[in-house]
This record gives C-alpha cells, sequence and structure tokens, in this order.
C-alpha cells in the first residue's frame, strides 16, 4: 500500500496538469528504508513528449548524489499519460529499475489541463512483473502511519 | 589502478548488495570488463552490440560518458565511475 500526504498527491496532481499534455515526472524522496514518501521533487521531461518521459542525465546524476548526501532514496516515481490510462506501458515496465519504488501513474486524458478529477494509481514493478497496490492519502504522514 | 565504481540498486544482485566496488581499466571499456571479471553477467546490462545501452548512464567525474567517448572515454586512478539507469518511461 501506498500510504501518501495529501499536499504531496496535490504536488503530483497539480504537476501532471500544469504540464499536459507532455508526460510529467518526479519523484518523492524518503529517508532509506522508511517507506515514508517526504520530499516531494520535480523533475524535468527532457523528451518533452506526450507519449514518453526521461529525466536528463544531468538531472538524473544531480538527483542521485542528492538522495545519496541525505541518506534518502525515491519512494514515489510518478509519471503522467496524457491521452491513455493509469496503468504502465509496457516501457514503463521495461524501463523500471527501481524495485523497492512505488510507481504512481497518473492520468489526465479526461481534463487535461483542467480542474476535475484524475486517476492517480500505485504499483510495484519488479523484475517485469506489474503489482497494484491501494493508495491511502492522510492529512499529513505521522509516524503511525508509516 | 583502482577506481570505485557506484552500483545502482537493480545491479546489486551481481555485486552481493555493495553500493559500490573497485575495478580497473585505462577505459570504459577495460573497466566494464574488469567488472565483469569479478561480477559475471553485469556488463549485459551495460552494453549492447558493443555499445553502452541506451537507457544506463554512466559518469566519469560527474560527466556523462556520452559526451566524452563513450566505451572508449579515458580513465585515471582514482577517477570516480557512477552508474545509473535512465528514470525513463512512455
Amino acid at each position: 500500500m501506498l500510504t501518501i500526504a495529501q499536499a504531496t498527491y496535490d504536488a503530483i496532481v497539480a504537476h501532471a496538469k500544469r504540464d499536459h499534455p507532455v508526460e510529467a515526472c518526479g519523484i518523492v524522496a524518503g529517508p532509506e528504508g522508511s517507506d515514508r514518501p517526504e520530499r516531494f521533487v520535480e523533475m524535468v521531461n527532457a523528451a518533452g513528449s506526450p507519449t514518453f518521459y526521461e529525466y536528463d542525465s544531468t538531472d538524473l546524476l544531480e538527483l542521485y548524489k542528492d538522495l545519496d548526501q541525505r541518506d534518502e532514496e525515491p519512494v514515489v516515481i510518478y509519471h503522467s499519460h496524457s491521452a491513455t490510462e493509469a496503468y504502465p506501458s509496457v516501457t514503463d515496465i521495461n524501463l523500471a529499475s527501481e524495485p523497492g519504488a512505488h510507481y504512481v501513474l497518473v492520468s489526465t486524458r479526461e481534463h487535461g489541463n483542467n480542474d476535475g478529477p484524475v486517476e492517480f494509481r500505485s504499483y510495484r514493478i519488479v523484475d517485469g512483473v506489474v503489482t497494484e497496490e491501494e493508495v491511502t492519502i492522510v492529512p499529513t504522514l505521522t509516524r503511525s502511519e508509516s | 589502478m583502482a577506481i570505485e565504481v557506484r552500483i545502482p540498486t537493480i545491479l546489486r544482485t551481481y555485486t552481493d548488495g555493495e553500493k559500490a566496488v573497485t575495478a580497473d581499466g585505462g577505459s570504459l571499456g577495460a573497466l566494464i570488463d574488469s567488472l565483469e571479471a569479478d561480477h559475471p553477467g553485469i556488463k549485459e546490462r551495460l552494453v549492447e552490440n558493443g555499445d553502452l545501452r541506451r537507457f544506463i548512464n554512466i559518469y566519469v567525474n560527474d560527466e556523462d560518458v556520452r559526451f566524452i567517448g563513450g566505451l572508449e572515454a579515458e580513465l585515471s586512478d582514482g577517477d570516480q565511475v557512477v552508474v545509473l539507469p535512465a528514470v525513463a518511461g512512455g
């Protein structure tokens, strides 16, 4: 199960809506081994595409150096689909490289840049196997909820 | 010559869980062969048809090796090598 704070959830959705129809991407970092998505980090989609996303290689290195220094890991890795459902594509599955992360997919296909509900779903992707999990949104992350 | 190579989570199955290992080589290609000798199977995850895999990034002293010669990139003692899979998808 993914437990995520309302403010972090809102930030991911806002990013996806703002960048629509381009795919938005980013992570939520947390202390290593904690499974707590605490620090929202927006990334730039260097592909600038409605059907593909990729971090710029320099941004990627900076991100991982920063995580390392803070003893953090990517707890959530999110991106949006702007024309299809919030389910991992074949490319998403083939390129998934963080078996410990929650892969969050947001679909903006229905309302685009405008207000309105989005699909927000979370998955584990390990060795090519996708497992959907429940998403629980809480007002704030507290110790008891982790 | 000893060069530290930072290994990403997904490839630590080849390094007994180690986050960093040491390897030798005057070029990135030679370094990867040295890695392969100690950690069989890892090369195939980095190299395809004699070139760096499209969705693997390798950095030497913070420089993406694609801009400094790819597998031919020269290495010296004390260089820091970081391997990171692309974060990408469709």
